[in-house]
């Protein structure tokens, strides 16, 4: 065999299992090995619990034995993001304020996967409570990116995206509210789908800013991410804001939807701050779809520079509502050294908060304030009216649009601990999208002359993630960058 | 000086719903604390609320009831603020868009005497909006424990324009308000298990003044006589304190009933800032005319439209209407009774509202497990109007039907207590009465008319009661006529 088992997919793996060349017991035991070996470099996992995987995946092995396989995700290891609840499992959110909260109850996307027979595989690090764009907000550990370990992952699901890339999982789940999804997947040389708002249930997904916050998957291949969206999409009565629509078969639209499609190129997209060889591979990508019969036109989003004040603004008001929840009351960390009840919130949040998540609490509680909410919260929300409707008008005249995920490629850690402002910056691409409420995914396009990975980004209309898959895997299917995988050896 | 009070009242009442405003936990009270809970209720990380249908029908319900106008969307609003009985540390309620708008409420003022209808008048309301409540804190010597069993129960605001002026008034408001809410079936509205809960911003001015006081909000008014004593003490509390020179100062006071005073809780400048924000978790849900349309149709005729019907219809005086209007169930037992027996409403009422409700309360039930069908007070009332029995004798039946549930008509039988009307018996005890009570017959014929009602009272004891007073009084009269 070429590949590890832990470097294959899970359509090639989902194969082998239901023609009986392997056991789910085996690949989670290679998966597991893979995980010792390489974790002390990549740190990717905040825990795990081999003998529960192992239960899991002897489970599936002997659904499948009575003829019983639940489809193509039974069996498969899938690493969760420590900010998605699971019954008995930690939900820390890589925050000191719930390290040790165990969840009772399981997130409508993990009964999901429970019911698709997927083994449940670890609690991903990540920027605390998603706030971040490389994971070194994490309370407790740095996630190395696997193609340089000296470098971030990308945030905040930084260690979803590393352990798909390491071969510590085969897919994985993370979460998206301004780029958490698909800057990682770049940044570590996977594929990352952040679906339309409305797609997949939040429920059991711990709020950052409920309005912009999507669960989605990470993947070595655009069809493991299209069976790992198919296992998780759909409505749920326990999420108002979950969309009631039909949900496709998104693994056979990859091979009926063939295109020609014509793609957009918004020229904000290429402007300062881009660096140069992270342009190269995404013009070198248009190219490809340009050469390949598809009609490639430039427009414009013309308000595409207010989108992260907007962002900041909204994300952060919603925020310091979502996490006004976590008091030293009920389940958090308590701090012991409260004189009485009002000065029991301000230590145990002092101590259980760290410093980006105090910063984004302290500007959302600003914005939402008597007498400054017209001025920054509602001009805000007008101005995110706006910003979709420059997508909108796009989508008139296209059927995607092509542009970079992440401004610049892996950087190192610590850079840009420093300056929150270029930190933020790095969502600068993918931050619209979320306010927007579209549909975007991430694929691997090319490296830099040092090795690390860079992403493209195809965004879509509200809920044409069928479409989005299709143009992806148009890309992948001639090329060779999502097989690369980094030397952890 | 003369001083005039300014109150305006927020009332908070708790719908009657299976579940909780926005998840499946169940709603209830005096439970172990802490078992109404769920996931949900105590605001874990990941949850999110979902939308109680049947609290949203309640409310429109009762904006259709009070006259309202409904927003034709249900919009929902985060209110921000740190509080341990509130699990998530912000409520979710509805801030500048309520989904019930303007609206009226009839009362009736204390009238001069118990037997007499005082005045009517409307009060009018700002607004009626949902939200869900908190926990309970319960505080002991070194802690305090919290039970989340109350948090999420759906929650009514009513706010009413600041257009009362006495303790009295508020009462008779709070009394009008309560009823219409039983009577729609929207909230039991019991005091004491905190389903209706009250505060007041209370002012004064000099009288014949237009401009509004400074406010007070008045807190912890527990109670129905809590809001009488509690608005009574603040208002003269203020007028002593302007008397004395004192300026008052906007703030929220707290109604102490141990020792009936009020106390300060907070100062304006240590007012909340609430930080509200529409919530992103709850999609806005539109309110269109079917709905509106299909809760109208489930809509009650109010007390006061009753009660003036049964004036009208029933041609009933007051002090029956007081009695039986309020408790909707008495009053549909009272219309079932005169469906069967429409001729006299009054007997069936004063059946009913005296003797049925005096029984009921002494065996301790309720007009819903009343022995007696409301058919069977009709079909004694109507024994009595044919003849068939006297008042004294229904009175009798009466006492039996309620002991065993049988039909008056049954017991009549049975106990042979029919009215005598054998006018050969009846002459034959006119006769011995005339003969044995000369005295009375030399009054009578002397011209004292009423003498004879002591010769009657003979036949009637000769008859153990069960001759028809009407034949009997005719009988003496012919034979005492002849004597003259």
């Amino acid at each position: 065999m070429s590949k590890p088992i832990y470097y294959q997919t899970a359509a090639e793996l989902a194969d082998q299992l239901s023609a009986g060349e392997l056991t789910s017991e085996e690949l989670v035991r290679a998966v597991i090995d893979r995980t010792k070996k390489v974790e002390p470099q990549v740190q990717a996992f905040l825990s795990f619990d081999e003998e529960d995987a192992l239960a899991q995946a002897r489970a599936s092995d002997a659904r499948r034995k009575e003829g019983k396989a639940l489809g193509p995700l039974d069996g498969i290891p899938v690493g969760i993001k420590d900010v998605l609840a699971v019954t008995g499992q930690p939900l820390t959110c890589a925050s000191r304020m719930l390290e040790k909260f165990v969840s009772p109850y399981d997130a409508t996307c993990i009964q999901k996967l429970k019911q698709a027979g997927a083994v449940l595989w670890g609690r991903l690090n990540m920027d605390e409570f998603a706030m971040g764009s490389s994971t070194e907000n994490s309370a407790f550990q740095q996630t190395g990116n696997p193609w340089d370990t000296d470098r971030i992952p990308g945030g905040s699901s930084g260690g979803s995206a590393a352990c798909v890339a390491a071969g510590e999982a085969i897919v994985s789940l993370g979460s998206d509210t301004g780029g958490s999804i698909r800057q990682p997947a770049a940044l570590c040389g996977v594929v990352g789908l952040k679906p339309s708002y409305g797609l997949v249930s939040r429920y059991g997904l711990v709020a950052f800013a409920s309005s912009l916050d999507q669960i989605g998957p990470f993947a070595r291949g655009v069809e493991d991410a299209a069976l790992l969206l198919q296992g998780i999409a759909g409505h749920d009565p326990r999420d108002s804001t979950s969309y009631k629509t039909e949900i496709p078969d998104y693994r056979a639209a990859l091979k009926e939807k063939k295109g020609p499609w014509k793609l957009g190129i918004p020229k904000e997209y290429f402007g300062e701050g881009l660096d140069p060889e992270v342009e190269k591979a995404v013009r070198g990508a248009i190219e490809f779809y340009r050469k390949s019969g598809c009609e490639i036109v430039e427009v414009s989003l013309p308000h595409t520079q207010y989108a992260v004040a907007v962002y900041y603004i909204i994300a952060t008001a919603e925020a310091s509502s979502n996490l006004a929840r976590y008091d030293g009351v009920r389940y958090t960390r308590r701090s012991d050294k409260a004189a009485d009840a009002i000065d029991l919130y301000f230590q145990t949040r002092a101590e259980g908060f760290g410093q980006e998540v105090k910063r984004r609490i302290i500007l959302g509680t600003y914005v939402l304030s008597s007498g400054y909410y017209d001025a920054y919260y509602l001009r805000a929300q007008k101005v995110r009216t706006l910003i979709r409707d420059d997508f909108m008008k796009a989508f008139e005249k296209v059927d995607a649009l092509l542009t970079p995920t992440s401004p610049v490629p892996a950087f190192k850690k610590g850079e840009r601990t420093a300056d929150p402002l270029a930190m933020y910056l790095s969502d600068i691409f993918t931050i619209s999208t979320n306010l927007a409420g579209l549909p975007g995914i991430s694929i691997p396009c090319g490296f830099t002359g040092s090795g690390l990975p860079i992403g493209l980004q195809i965004l879509g209309q509200p809920f044409a993630e069928a479409d989005l898959l299709a143009i992806a895997r148009h890309y992948e299917q001639a090329h060779d960058h999502h097989q690369q995988h980094p030397n952890l050896d | 000086m003369k001083y005039e009070a300014v109150i305006g009242l927020e009332i908070h009442v708790q719908i009657k719903t299976a579940s909780k405003m926005f998840t499946a936990a169940p709603v209830g009270f005096g439970e172990e604390p802490n078992t109404l809970t769920d996931p949900v209720v105590l605001a874990l990380p990941g949850v999110l609320p979902v939308m109680n249908k049947k609290a949203i029908d309640q409310i429109i319900k009762s904006g259709l009831l009070l006259g309202c106008d409904i927003a034709p969307v249900c919009k929902w609003d985060r209110k921000n603020y740190f509080y341990p009985d509130n699990p998530k540390n912000y409520q979710i309620s509805q801030y500048d868009r309520p989904i019930c708008v303007g609206g009226k409420v009839e009362i009736e003022m204390p009238g001069p005497s118990r037997n007499v209808m005082g005045d009517h008048h409307f009060v009018e309301l700002t607004r009626i909006h949902l939200e869900e409540d908190v926990g309970k804190l319960n505080h002991f010597d070194n802690d305090s424990l919290v039970d989340y069993n109350r948090a999420g129960t759906p929650l009514m605001e009513i706010v009413t324009e600041p257009v009362m002026h006495s303790p009295e008034e508020a009462f008779a408001f709070l009394t009008a308000l309560k009823q219409a809410m039983i009577y729609a079936g929207i909230s039991d509205c019991d005091m004491e298990k905190g389903q209706l809960r009250c505060d007041a911003n209370i002012s004064i001015r000099p009288a014949g003044e237009t401009k509004l006081g400074v406010k007070v909000e008045l807190k912890n008014l527990n109670s129905i006589t809590g809001v009488r004593n509690g608005i009574e003490f603040e208002i003269n509390r203020q007028i002593r304190a302007v008397e004395k020179g004192e300026s008052l100062v906007q703030e929220t006071r707290r109604w102490n009933a141990e020792q009936g005073i009020t106390t300060p809780m907070r100062s304006k400048e240590m007012a909340h800032d609430y930080r509200y924000f529409p919530d992103p978790d709850l999609m806005p849900v539109e309110v269109d005319e079917d709905w509106k349309a299909r809760l109208r149709a489930e809509l009650p005729e109010l007390p006061f439209e009753k009660q003036r019907r049964y004036f009208e219809q029933f041609d009933l005086p007051y002090t029956l209407t007081s009695v039986l209007v309020p408790d909707r169930k008495l009053s549909a037992y009272f219309e079932e009774a005169v469906a069967a027996h429409p001729d006299k409403p009054q007997a069936v009422a004063n059946w009913i509202a005296n003797d049925l409700l005096r029984e009921l309360s002494t065996a301790g039930r309720s007009i819903t497990d009343s022995p007696i069908a409301p058919s069977q007070i009709a079909g004694l009332v109507k024994l009595v109007d044919g003849g068939t029995i006297s008042n004294n004798i229904a009175k009798e039946v009466f006492i039996h039907m309620f002991q065993t549930g049988k039909d008056p008509e049954v017991i009549v039988e049975e106990k042979g207590l029919k009215q005598s009307t054998d006018t050969g018996e009846l002459e034959t005890w006119a006769d011995e009465a005339i003969a044995n009570n000369p005295a009375s017959v030399e009054a009578w014929l002397g011209g004292k008319e009423t003498a004879v009602n002591f010769l009657k009272g003979q036949v009637m004891k000769a008859s153990k009661g069960k001759a028809n007073p009407q034949i009997v009084d005719k009988i003496l009269k012919e034979k005492l006529g002849a004597l003259r």
